[in-house]
């Protein structure tokens, strides 16, 4: 009985916060500045013409500087936290699965490039295509075509830090010009492209990297 | 109009409901499946919402490879379990 009417006080005081919430949401004024005009009516000078990529790499590009070197230290993170590393072989799965998979892997590349290409005029852009690579590495990891990474050499550390250095070398270029990633128009579209390409490769090691490095150890 | 209505309330509906049932289902590979689930509607919810870029992130990375990662940590917890009860 007394758990009961413990029940009924809780579901009813989620009840109220739910129609509080719902309420305070109705009741939002229009947003204080309407930035739509302004994004649209400068997308000429941004290099690229789609509106999202414009916001994510040159109006706001600091931002997603950050966000990068937040998955970076999310990854170095892993890395420090890591046991012994004692990679078996993995598994072999179905030879049906793993042919399908070899199929499946040059496919996912071209729509990870595909992804890039498109992200300057068309929904897309780094992070998706850098989640296709991803996703086509863990295919070929869960197959047992790849096997789990160990502590990364040189070349897997340029590849996953590469992004980044890159965003930050051009970001430091441009300071000398004048703002931080405040681009040129003239070159603009060449710069946000090169940038992007630079993060897709990363993006797809780090998020790769989430999945092989912390699957070394367990199978 | 109408039509469209319809479907956002019950791709609502459909999402509290898988929403619900990952966090209260006591099976952890069923509640996996769900949270997979969850993520290719709210793909469709974003789809809806017309932001097709943060539709794509989500089927790519919510969906599929946090899904992905959740799995491979369940079959590594139900091995080491295994090995456990061998032992």
């Amino acid at each position: 009985m007394k758990a009961l009417a413990k029940t009924f006080v809780v579901v009813w005081l989620a009840l109220v916060f739910v129609a509080a919430a719902i309420g305070a949401m109705l009741e939002l004024g229009p947003a204080a500045l309407d930035l739509r005009a302004p994004v649209t009516d400068h997308l000429t000078d941004t290099g690229v013409s789609h509106p999202v990529t414009a916001v994510l790499l040159n109006y706001r590009g600091y931002d997603t500087l950050l966000e990068i070197a937040v998955l970076l230290l999310a990854l170095l993170g892993i890395l420090a936290a890591g046991g012994a590393a004692g990679s078996a072989a993995p598994k072999a799965a179905h030879p049906m699965l793993q042919a399908s998979a070899r199929l499946a892997a040059p496919l996912m590349i071209l729509v990870a490039v595909y992804l890039l290409w498109a992200g300057a005029f068309l929904p897309g852009g780094a992070f998706q295509a850098g989640a296709v690579l991803a996703a086509a590495a863990v295919l070929l990891h869960l197959v047992g075509l790849t096997r789990g990474w160990d502590s990364p050499r040189l070349r897997l550390r340029l590849g996953l830090a590469g992004g980044f250095a890159l965003f930050l070398a051009v970001a430091a270029a441009l300071l000398t010009q004048g703002a931080l990633l405040g681009f040129p128009p003239a070159w603009a579209g060449e710069l946000i492209m090169l940038i992007e390409a630079g993060l897709t490769v990363s993006l797809g090691l780090i998020l790769a990297g989430f999945f092989l490095f912390l699957s070394r150890d367990l199978r | 109009m109408t039509l469209g209505l319809a479907f956002d309330l019950l791709l609502a509906c459909a999402l509290l409901w898988s929403a619900w049932r990952t966090l209260s289902t006591p099976r952890l590979d069923r509640a996996i499946i769900l949270f997979i689930a969850f993520g290719l509607l709210m793909t469709i919810a974003w789809i809806r919402l017309s932001a097709p870029d943060i539709a794509l992130a989500e089927a790519a990375i919510g969906a599929g490879l946090t899904g992905a990662l959740l799995l491979d940590a369940y079959g590594a917890l139900r091995q080491r379990k295994r090995r456990r009860k061998a032992s």
